[in-house]
């Protein structure tokens, strides 16, 4: 339990550090760190405009999304605490819990017929579909460095094995991670949620018809998401056998860190051209492949 | 069980002599009764071990071939005779607007053919001889060619009914060559004799013969062009039971073959993951690019043939490196992923038809809106779509999982070779994965979200009960495999177990079987949030204002239905990646720039299936064209021939004066 009450208490915190990180950086005053989280509330208390084109699709869409990205949970280890129900290969199950969403997030656009939705919905499913293979390929190779298979038993094996180049992997995947978390969250350099020409936009573009209770669903999904590759990412970086408190400060440290290397990213880095994403997500999987040809030799299958 | 089949063939028989109206429900009887004879022993076998051998008095002359049934026969019955039913069902409606038009000699011919289809894939399942299997697997070709031509007045799909005969025929070929080079002295064949054979012999060759004669029928790509224009041809309900069921044989008859291999075990298993790969990712890519609605199912038929391959090949590769993890996923998933694919693939064509039969196109480009007119239809294509793409909690997640599983617990103790052929593995399923969700939400999208493109779709209304109750079927099995594994995987391990006759170890079933406890757990979780979100989302919203209105259109508010993203435009970026390998071809005419006023034009995208093209069309277009060259020498003039045989007896005098020959 306590590894989902820290997710979700850092998942409340995570769009407000950004967007601190934003406006210090650009020299605003800007909002307050629990702004994000007060929109929210004004949306929950809001009325909502729902296209005549929508079917039940459309209102089914954000529920579905959240609840499969709390599902999520589940799985997700925390220090030396085991999720809930860890299981073999439960980063499988993860993924395709992550896909189920997306999959109602798309129709859910496609639902209300608009030319934007559509664009919006596609491009979605086209980089969804181009990261998957980097998020199993980084399993796969920490399932063959750990020899265990569930995120659970991979991050408690990861560094216990007392092999020092784990740092290594340990860094890789942490790139890799902070990657791939920025594809599925549609954040710079693939996407620009602050853009205003909806042409330009992918997540944004695709929960324009969205308002009131619904969007602050969406809303919601969307920070548990960061929180939980957050989690992800602190524990491919700190091992699960130190110190719990220890490691619940790091936890929130490394959460803190994630969200402002997202605000500086959106700070300094400009939008890859859309049709580039593509490249660009490819280029994670071949980053990927790399780190998965670093441990073969790091356990001495490729040269001994 | 032989004698009461005889009795229905009689009674199939009497098809002919009934009243026009009444011959689908008199088939869909009989049929009925055969499924309940024949699904009693499968059910008795697949419940207790060791194989049941009932020999009995056969229709072919002389022969007594051995027939006998074990669990995997009983595992495919089971499975023949589920969507049977549900076809046949179905089928009392999508034919029904048939019936004033065509002529009541085609509906008997019709119905006669499905119920041989039908009785033909299970005897196929019980024959053990090879001449006998021969025989039937013929009959089997040739019922379900009269089923592809029953709209057979259109030109195209009698020739593509030709085209689907001609390739089986190819197949049947290979399939007789390896029953005869395996046969014993006395002249007998079948897999009995077939094992003896590999025992002393080469095993990679003949192996390879059955493989491309079964991979025919199965639609593994590179031999798979048949099947992409025969499933849209043929009526629904029959590309349901093709494409869920009858392409499975050609899997049956791989493992058949397969569980008689006893040597080159590394390098079958090496081709057979390689090939499923392929099929796998190069059809859901084709797949994406189809304008057809039912050739896009037709082509992830390809996909989940390469699935369920993937499985076979991880299981043999197991086999050959003695890893038992690898055999008995491997080998699960990839017969479990038999079941799930007709389930979910009948009822994605199933409803495809439904779809067809209201609206008369099967252009993805002029449907839109259809899930406010057929709302049933609408959701059971949305199961059908879920379940393909592999999503929990449905049945298609369960197999892709034991698979991926299977790839992810054997990476950790293989050498370096093994690690990366696993590693392919694990990357082809996951695009695989992907892509059909990018397939998926395409079709379920442009079919029936957004506002209708045409006028047919606007018109579309609900087909009837009839045509919805036998999809509820296959859902409730969906849904039951997704929500509930261990009662249908245990049972398949041990069919994989009996299959290639190993031990499926305690140690490595009961963790499969609790990982697969935890995920109904968590996929219970996932359904229990997902309504209790509902319900709070109908609470709280029930008090807040909630205005209708035109979807945002940037201000523009007077858009169209003309103005949707098409099926198209969905695919496009896609297909600018992938153009490479898909060729897609763009024909429009360009705006002039003294066009003050543009006039109306035409935009044509058509995708060619590269590997059709390059490795028959132009070939096979060579090779014609060559011989269109030499039939210079065919000029119909009695002195060119007399000339002609002159000039060879002269050539044969002069080669032999000089010992040449």
């Amino acid at each position: 339990m306590i590894q989902i009450g820290l997710i979700l208490l850092a998942a409340l915190f995570f769009p407000g550090i950004i967007l601190r990180t934003k406006s210090i950086v650009s020299g605003r005053r800007g909002p307050g760190i629990l702004q994000p989280l007060k929109d929210i509330g004004v949306l929950f208390r809001k009325g909502s405009v729902i296209s005549q084109t929508t079917s039940w699709i459309f209102q089914a869409a954000p529920v579905i999304g959240l609840a499969a990205i709390m599902t999520s949970l589940l799985v997700i280890p925390f220090a030396n605490f085991k999720a809930l129900l860890p299981f073999e290969a439960d980063f499988v199950f993860f993924a395709y819990l992550m896909a189920i969403g997306k999959f109602f997030m798309i129709i859910g656009a496609l639902d209300t017929g608009s030319s934007f939705e559509g664009m919006g919905a596609n491009r979605e499913a086209l980089f969804s579909m181009l990261v998957e293979p980097a998020f199993l390929i980084l399993m796969g190779t920490f399932a063959m460095l750990t020899g265990y298979t569930s995120f659970s038993a991979i991050f408690s094996a990861f560094h216990m094995d007392g092999n020092p180049y784990a740092f290594i992997y340990g860094l890789i995947s942490f790139y890799l991670l902070v990657q791939i978390a920025m594809i599925e969250n549609s954040r710079m350099p693939v996407d620009d949620p602050k853009t205003h020409l909806e042409l330009t936009m992918i997540h944004e573009v695709m929960i324009l018809d969205y308002s009131g209770f619904d969007k602050a669903l969406i809303h919601l999904a969307t920070y548990v998401k960061f929180a939980v590759y957050g989690s992800l990412i602190c524990s491919s970086l700190v091992p699960a056998g130190w110190n719990t408190a220890l490691q619940a400060g790091l936890f929130f440290i490394i959460q803190m860190v994630f969200a402002i290397i997202i605000g500086l990213a959106e700070s300094f880095r400009g939008r890859n051209k859309m049709f580039r994403n593509s490249q660009f997500i490819l280029t994670l999987s071949a980053i990927a492949l790399l780190a998965f040809v670093v441990v073969l030799i790091l356990t001495q299958k490729l040269i001994n | 069980m032989i004698s009461q089949f005889f009795f229905i063939f009689i009674a199939a028989l009497l098809v002919f002599f009934i009243p026009s109206r009444w011959k689908g429900a008199y088939t869909a009887l009989i049929l009925t009764s055969g499924i309940l004879i024949t699904s009693i022993p499968a059910i008795r076998i697949l419940a207790t071990a060791g194989a049941l051998v009932p020999a009995g008095e056969w229709l072919f002359s002389g022969a007594l071939p051995a027939i006998s049934i074990d669990r995997l026969a009983g595992f495919f019955i089971l499975i023949i005779n589920l969507t049977s039913l549900t076809s046949i069902f179905y089928a009392l409606g999508y034919l029904r607007p048939y019936s004033p038009r065509i002529n009541p000699m085609r509906f008997s011919i019709h119905y006669f053919s499905y119920f041989w289809l039908w009785a033909s894939m299970i005897l196929l399942t019980v024959i053990r001889d090879g001449y006998a299997f021969l025989v039937v697997w013929e009959f089997m070709t040739l019922s379900s060619f009269l089923l592809v031509v029953f709209e057979g007045d259109e030109r195209k799909t009698l020739k593509t009914g030709i085209n689907y005969l001609i390739q089986m025929h190819i197949g049947l070929l290979f399939l007789m060559v390896g029953f005869l080079i395996t046969g014993d002295q006395a002249g007998r064949t079948g897999f009995d004799s077939l094992s003896v054979y590999f025992g002393n012999h080469d095993n990679l060759p003949v192996f390879i013969l059955f493989f491309i004669g079964f991979g025919i029928k199965a639609g593994f790509i590179p031999i798979h062009t048949w099947l992409p224009q025969a499933h849209p041809a043929a009526p629904s309900h029959v590309s349901g039971l093709m494409s869920g069921v009858m392409i499975k044989m050609g899997i049956f008859g791989i493992l058949r073959v397969l569980s008689a291999v006893q040597s080159d075990l590394l390098t079958i298993g090496l081709i057979i993951l390689g090939i499923s790969l392929v099929s796998g990712v190069i059809g859901v890519m084709m797949a994406i690019v189809q304008h057809d609605l039912k050739r896009l199912l037709a082509y992830h038929s390809i996909e989940n043939i390469g699935i369920i391959g993937i499985g076979i090949g991880l299981g043999v590769i197991g086999l050959a490196v003695g890893n038992p993890v690898m055999q008995v996923l491997g080998f699960t998933g990839g017969l479990l992923h038999v079941l799930n694919h007709s389930l979910f693939k009948s009822v994605l064509f199933f409803s495809a038809g439904s779809v067809y039969t209201s609206t008369h196109t099967r252009n993805i480009e002029s449907f839109g809106g259809l899930i406010k007119r057929m709302p049933y239809t609408a959701i059971l294509f949305l199961i059908g779509s879920l379940a393909i793409c592999g999503l929990p909690p449905f049945n298609g997640f369960i197999s892709e999982y034991l698979i991926f599983s299977g790839l992810f617990k054997s990476l950790a103790g293989l050498n370096l070779y093994m690690s990366i052929v696993i590693l392919s593995g694990i990357i082809g399923l996951a695009l695989i994965g992907g892509l059909a969700l990018f397939c998926f939400t395409k079709a379920f999208g442009m079919v029936f979200l957004g506002e209708p493109r045409s006028e047919a779709a606007a018109k579309a209304h609900e087909v009837r009960p009839v045509m919805l109750i036998p999809q509820l079927l296959s859902v409730a099995a969906i849904l039951l495999i997704g929500l509930a594994p261990v009662l249908f995987v245990r049972p398949v391990m041990g069919i994989a177990g009996e299959v290639f006759n190993f031990q499926v170890p305690e140690e490595i079933s009961s963790p499969v079987l609790s990982n697969l406890g935890s995920i109904s757990i968590i996929a219970g979780i996932f359904i229990a949030l997902a309504a209790g979100l509902w319900v709070i989302r109908k609470a709280v919203t029930r008090n807040r204002q909630i205005t209708m209105g035109p979807t945002w259109g940037c201000g523009f508010t007077a858009g169209d239905e003309r103005q949707q993203y098409t099926a198209s435009s969905f695919a496009d970026n896609f297909a600018m990646l992938a153009n490479p390998l898909l060729r897609i071809k763009k024909e429009s005419d360009g705006i002039e720039e003294t066009e003050l006023f543009p006039r109306q034009r035409k935009f044509k995208t058509h995708s060619v299936d590269v590997i059709k093209r390059y490795l028959y069309d132009i070939p096979s277009d060579w090779f014609l064209s060559v011989l269109k060259k030499i039939a210079v020498m065919q000029t119909g003039q009695i002195q060119h021939y007399i000339l002609y045989a002159f000039v060879f007896m002269i050539l044969v005098f002069v080669l032999t004066f000089f010992n040449l020959i």
